[in-house]
């Protein structure tokens, strides 16, 4: 850094917002230069007052508020920064967003002991070429989606023939134009916007056969809208939509699966959608959204979490759609508990036995709802 | 960057607490720092915090100790130029076309031209308060739009050219956080994330709002809420719910009911839920039992 055209009493200040920056924090030479003015303006009498300035000015987002007063304490008072208090609980559900926890996923755990348990980059390398008609079915429901998927009405009106608002905007401005007479009245319709979909996908191990499938799945989807989230549960949860945003199949397939860490683990459906909705960001992806929930319902964990999570999860929804592997035939009924004691939570139970199926229910979902 | 130590004889965060706490209004360190920088370096103020922790009020006491009249947007989703910045007056214009015949009649006057507060805001920016409620209701088209706002100043209206602030308008962002805002908004700005007050300092809000409220009801409210905020609730009760809690149960103990059944009779006034109500409702004769040892 060159540090000669500044006053000497300034570097410090400036040093702190390389240091954030090399730390992962977003702060632009314009904050950094209110963070100075703020602390001039402050006095400032006491590091405190350095302190309440640089949060701010520098403006760390909530999470990181622990990690942004380590750094702070590193370089104005020279401490070390103290490892973060590993909340390890085991009875707490972790969360895993790749947005907070940066570009490194979670070290697989130590699982291995049952022998043949593979991880999710080798299944996926040793079954990379699906069925024909997989593809042609997720080819046809990327074409489709845009159009299919359910939509909702936007709060903005756009210009229409057959609308039931006038369009006074552009009357006037016709009417201007040919010496005040109106010609044609124009009218305006709410705007059709595409509802958010998010994508609940079971990992676990009884769910092993599908998750090929459904990942792919989900991928399209990504394609095809950019309203879409998506969530894996197993005994964790784990944020993998980012990923699923690349365009090519194989790449964003063996990201999302690298981030994923309990493939094939075992279920407790309850705690994970709880750890969902404890969160309120992710807990806000499901307002109004469509929400599908791949799974088989064999839950493990506690059927009283389970049953109150997919209560809220209903209210918060537009539309519940559990689609089970099991649920081929049309007079399938659930046979768990658990999932009986959701029925009335979920609007349709469909068959999400092959990719060819899942493509078919949720574009069939609008008409069957509304 | 214009750096104004002073704004109408506020020159330090204590000043502004003072005069805060003159406007009915008590603020921790932390948000006087804040909103003394954000005038002072002719920044907009994003306070962000859980529902009802005194977000708008702080707003609304900004105003008020300025001298200002506060400007209100609230957001929602769908919110549009039309109803942030400006619209004209379509059926005036069309009327003032037909009356003045053949004569000429600029339809692009100031009579036809309705002020809404983001445009009223840059007129006058030394008589108001902008605030910006609830931007997070907004969708991120409009925050997109926001940002071009709050770094120029500066409005374009096709028909009339450019409106541009005399000076930067004091301007209050709130946010509920139920969404993330994007990080180019909040660099724009001064942050403060405003908590559940401290109890001794929610105590005195109780106090100081609802005056009928005696001290130790105060103390015993706020222990209260304090303790339902550790409760995994969907809606954990904000800041107005303690103060109208502790309306509520006075009132009713004037009226005859001893105090722990005053007050659990007004629960419905601080948890508004009827998942969190089932959820507590076996426990809490313990958690006012506990609260009023």
């Amino acid at each position: 850094m060159t540090g000669s055209a500044l006053p000497r009493p300034l570097l410090p200040f400036v040093e702190f917002a390389t240091l954030l920056r090399a730390n992962g924090f977003p702060i632009a030479p314009e904050q950094t230069q209110s963070f100075i003015a703020a602390v001039g303006l402050l006095g400032p009498r006491s590091l405190e007052d350095v302190h309440r300035a640089a949060i701010a000015t520098l403006a760390p987002s909530l999470e990181r508020r622990e990690e942004f007063d380590a750094l702070f304490r590193l370089l104005f008072l020279g401490q070390g920064i103290a490892a973060p208090a590993a909340a390890d609980d085991e009875e707490e559900m972790q969360v895993y967003d790749e947005q907070d926890g940066g570009m490194e996923p979670p070290e697989p755990e130590e699982a291995e002991e049952s022998g043949g348990a593979p991880t999710g980059a080798e299944r996926l390398f040793a079954r990379q070429f699906p069925p024909l008609d997989e593809a042609e079915a997720l080819r046809r429901f990327r074409r489709r989606a845009p159009r299919e998927l359910p939509h909702r009405r936007s709060r903005r009106f756009g210009p229409s023939k057959g609308g039931s608002r006038l369009d006074m905007r552009r009357s006037l401005r016709a009417a201007v134009r040919r010496d005040g007479e109106l010609l044609q009245l124009p009218a305006l319709a709410r705007r059709q916007r595409r509802r958010r979909v998010l994508l609940l996908i079971d990992v676990s191990g009884s769910m092993k056969e599908q998750t090929d499938s459904t990942l792919r799945f989900a991928h399209s989807l990504a394609q095809a809208t950019d309203r879409f989230e998506v969530f894996t549960l197993g005994t964790r949860l784990t944020r993998i939509t980012r990923a699923l945003r690349r365009r090519r199949a194989d790449q964003a397939l063996s990201l999302a699966s690298s981030l994923v860490s309990d493939w094939d683990g075992g279920t407790r459906l309850g705690d994970a959608l709880q750890a969902f909705l404890s969160v309120p960001r992710f807990a806000g992806f499901s307002r109004g959204a469509l929400v599908v929930v791949l799974s088989d319902g064999l839950e493990r964990g506690d059927p009283a979490a389970f049953v109150d999570a997919m209560a809220r999860l209903s209210r918060l929804a537009w539309a519940v759609l559990w689609l089970s592997p099991l649920a081929t035939s049309s007079d399938y009924t659930p046979e768990t508990s658990a999932l009986q004691a959701v029925l009335p939570y979920i609007d349709r139970l469909g068959d999400g036995s092959s990719a060819a199926s899942l493509c078919r229910e949720v574009l069939q979902l609008e008409g069957r709802v509304a | 960057m214009a750096i104004r130590r002073s704004i109408v004889g506020i020159d330090s965060p204590e000043v502004l607490s003072t005069a805060l706490r003159d406007a009915q209004y008590i603020a921790d360190e932390g948000l006087a720092t804040a909103t003394y920088l954000a005038l002072a370096l002719g920044k907009p103020l994003l306070l962000e915090g859980a529902p009802g922790v005194g977000k708008t009020e702080g707003a609304k006491a900004i105003a008020s100790v300025l001298g200002r009249q506060l400007l209100r947007l609230q957001c929602y989703e769908g919110i549009d130029a039309a109803h942030a910045l400006y619209e004209w007056n379509y059926p005036r214009q069309m009327l003032a076309i037909r009356q003045a015949g053949d004569a000429y009649v600029n339809i692009y006057a100031d009579d036809f031209l309705i002020a809404r507060p983001m445009l009223e805001a840059l007129r006058y920016p030394a008589d108001t308060v902008l605030l910006i409620d609830e931007i997070d209701r907004a969708d991120h088209e409009f925050e997109a739009f926001l940002l071009e706002f709050l770094s120029d100043f500066s409005i374009s209206i096709p028909e009339r050219g450019t409106v541009r602030a005399q000076e930067h308008p004091v301007v209050v962002l709130t946010s509920n956080r139920t969404r993330e805002l994007h990080e180019a908004l909040r660099r724009r700005c001064v942050y403060h994330w405003i908590d559940y007050p401290a109890p001794h300092r929610e105590a005195e809000i109780v106090m100081m709002r609802a005056s009928q409220v005696a001290q130790d009801t105060a103390w015993r409210v706020v222990a209260a809420v304090g303790a339902l905020r550790q409760e995994p609730l969907a809606k954990a009760p904000g800041v107005a719910e303690t103060v109208e809690w502790a309306e509520a149960a006075t009132l009713l103990h004037d009226q005859g009911a001893s105090w722990p059944t005053a007050f659990k009779r007004a629960i419905g006034v601080a948890l508004k839920d009827q998942d969190d109500l089932a959820f507590i409702e076996p426990r809490l004769d313990q958690i006012l039992g506990e609260t009023a040892a």
